[in-house]
């Protein structure tokens, strides 16, 4: 594990060289929020409904600015392009010479950009959180805090294993890139990212609700905004941990065969 | 028991065939054509522990992917295969922790850390012990004379700064067998005899068996007794270097000067003309007719200079490469290579 522990490390030292890059993108990522906002108040008034897909105008609001949290544990910014570009451009050699394991190596520098990332947004998230607080549920119980620490990390797991998944196509697909774009706009839709999933008819939000997407995002946003009870942010944090291990198995599965097929043809 | 044991080995590549143009592209989404392409086309060869062997070969020859099988990175298509008692591509971490591969194209540093922090790494990656990981270090960044760079980001060094420290990372877990190839290439004559130096007296110290592969001749002449010639997927020399000389060089040559511009009217008489331009000549002549020849001119005309050279090891190795090439198309072998 120390090796693993010393990536981590080392990461963290690469990551802190663009320091000034996290303020800034922090901060922009909020802008398109506040046009989504905007668009809400103007369907909400013109629909003379209190209630759109079971949430009130403040719980929408508090709804996108929460899924910015969710979100911040389950993206994985250039981690599929990155296996892809690894395996094509024949950086992976230094992985397979190595004593290392790459899967778990990856893990490690994603641990550390997150750790990083989240220090460093730290200051601009409270200033926003502070600004909306008027919109936002109130501190949740212990035991949904700790539901809530549990589920964002489900949503990590779930994350990381699925762009490492479409990362690893890049053994049998030269280009993967059309492939990651649509996987992150299929992503956006289905996940919950661009509207919540309740405002889907019934039969669509079905089978919707029951695919990984959902679990990455939607519901864990759910949890955090506190419109689940303790029996059922359980249930969903164990489904969750369904979800991203058959995600994960499916990974080190396509890793070995892909694996394979690179020493016998690539390299 | 040898070091690095190689029988029978091939690896065969599958590669798409495509014509070029639009309708060509079309129709080969339909309908994919493949041929088989021979890299590495029964090569035997063993390695006594402590030896250093030269790879030459032309491009495409299948000097890189036979590295590649020795160090586990591809599957053979057949043949066996055995490095310190290891079968490479079984990549187990015993075998891992004692060899090291170092691709001269390629780099393993973190770009924008020092290398410093790469090394780091390296030692927990590789278990090493802090007291050698220090000694080494020390001693190889002395060699290479890079103490003063191991704090500054890879990317602000030059080529050669950055050269060195890729053979430092490359070294730093005291590798049995290192694979090196092109590890100059690119690089400026200082800072090729520095690693040229540093291998060598690596080598002699630590009895590290290491094969190495180079365009550069001198490389190859300065650092290894033994050269393993490959063409075509075949190995056509196994021997010393000056072994490729004696064998080869049947001519030599003959570099004249003349006074007065006073020039042979016709010398390809003489024998066969390398370079004519007055006052100069130059002349390739079969070994035995030396003596006869420089007396006939040295009667005949007015001579300023003459000196009598052997081809450089560069023409040897290109007329080597020439005739196997030959021999391969009047025998009538299909053995199209790639270098992947």
């Amino acid at each position: 594990m120390g090796k693993y522990f010393v990536v981590f490390r080392v990461a963290l030292a690469e990551r802190l060289v663009y320091r000034a890059d996290f303020f800034l993108s922090t901060f922009l990522r909020f802008i398109p929020i506040v046009t989504t906002i905007l668009l809400w108040r103007a369907i909400y008034d013109g629909a003379n409904q209190t209630e759109i897909g079971g949430l009130q105008y403040k719980q929408m609001v508090s709804y996108y600015l929460l899924i910015m949290i969710v979100r911040a544990f389950g993206s994985m910014p250039k981690l599929a392009s990155g296996i892809a570009l690894a395996i094509r451009e024949g950086e992976l050699r230094k992985y397979i010479l190595q004593p290392i394991d790459y899967l778990t190596y990856l893990l490690s520098l994603r641990f550390a950009h997150k750790l990083v990332y989240f220090v460093m947004s730290a200051i601009p998230y409270t200033i926003i959180f502070w600004m909306c607080s008027d919109y936002l549920p109130g501190w949740p119980s212990p035991t949904m805090f700790c539901m809530s620490i549990l589920t964002l990390s489900m949503t990590f797991y779930i994350g990381f294993a699925i762009n490492s998944l479409i990362g690893l196509l890049g053994f049998w697909f030269l280009e993967v890139a059309s492939f990651i774009h649509a996987f992150m706009t299929l992503q956006y839709f289905l996940s919950g990212h661009m509207f919540p999933l309740s405002l889907l008819p019934k039969s669509i939000e079905k089978i919707v609700t029951w695919l990984p997407f959902a679990y990455e995002t939607y519901y864990p946003t759910l949890i955090l905004l506190q419109k689940v009870n303790v029996e059922e942010a359980m249930r969903i944090v164990a489904i969750q941990f369904v979800w991203g291990s058959i995600v994960a198995g499916l990974c080190l599965f396509t890793w070995k065969r892909g694996l394979h097929q690179y020493s016998a043809f690539g390299g | 028991m040898a070091e690095i044991c190689v029988k029978d080995l091939h690896k065969n590549y599958r590669v798409h065939v495509k014509p070029a143009g639009l309708g060509a592209s079309v129709k080969s989404l339909f309908n994919r054509k493949y041929k088989d392409v021979r890299a590495v086309d029964g090569i035997s060869f063993d390695i006594e522990p402590g030896e250093m062997v030269g790879f030459l070969g032309p491009n495409g020859a299948g000097k890189t992917t036979t590295l590649k099988m020795l160090s586990g990175l591809i599957f053979p298509t057949s043949g066996s295969v055995s490095v310190m008692g290891f079968v490479p591509w079984e990549r187990k971490n015993e075998y891992r922790r004692q060899f090291a591969l170092l691709m001269g194209q390629k780099n393993q540093l973190w770009w924008d850390l020092p290398a410093s922090e790469s090394f780091r790494l390296h030692k927990e990656i590789y278990n090493i012990e802090d007291k050698s990981f220090r000694t080494v270090l020390g001693d190889l960044t002395e060699l290479l004379d890079v103490k003063s760079l191991l704090d500054q980001p890879v990317r602000e060094l030059s080529l050669g700064e950055r050269m060195k420290m890729e053979l430092i990372a490359a070294l730093l877990h005291s590798p049995r067998v290192l694979f090196l190839d092109e590890p100059t290439i690119g690089l400026d004559v200082v800072a090729q005899t520095n690693i040229r130096n540093c291998l060598k007296q690596y080598n002699q110290e630590r009895q590290v068996t290491i094969i190495l592969t180079s365009h550069y001749m001198r490389d190859i002449e300065a650092l290894c007794d033994r050269v393993l010639v490959i063409d075509h997927g075949h190995l056509v020399h196994d021997g010393s270097l000056q072994d490729i000389t004696a064998r080869f060089s049947t001519h030599k040559l003959l570099l004249l000067r003349f006074q007065n511009g006073q020039m042979p009217e016709r010398p390809e008489e003489f024998g066969e003309v390398v370079e004519l331009t007055p006052p100069r000549l130059t002349l390739r002549i079969p070994r035995e007719q030396v003596p006869s020849c420089v007396s006939h001119i040295l009667d005949s005309y007015d001579v300023d200079d003459i000196s009598i050279e052997d081809p450089s090891i560069e023409d040897v190795i290109s007329a080597l490469f020439n005739q196997t090439a030959k021999r391969t198309r009047d025998e009538g072998v299909v053995a199209e290579t790639v270098d992947g």
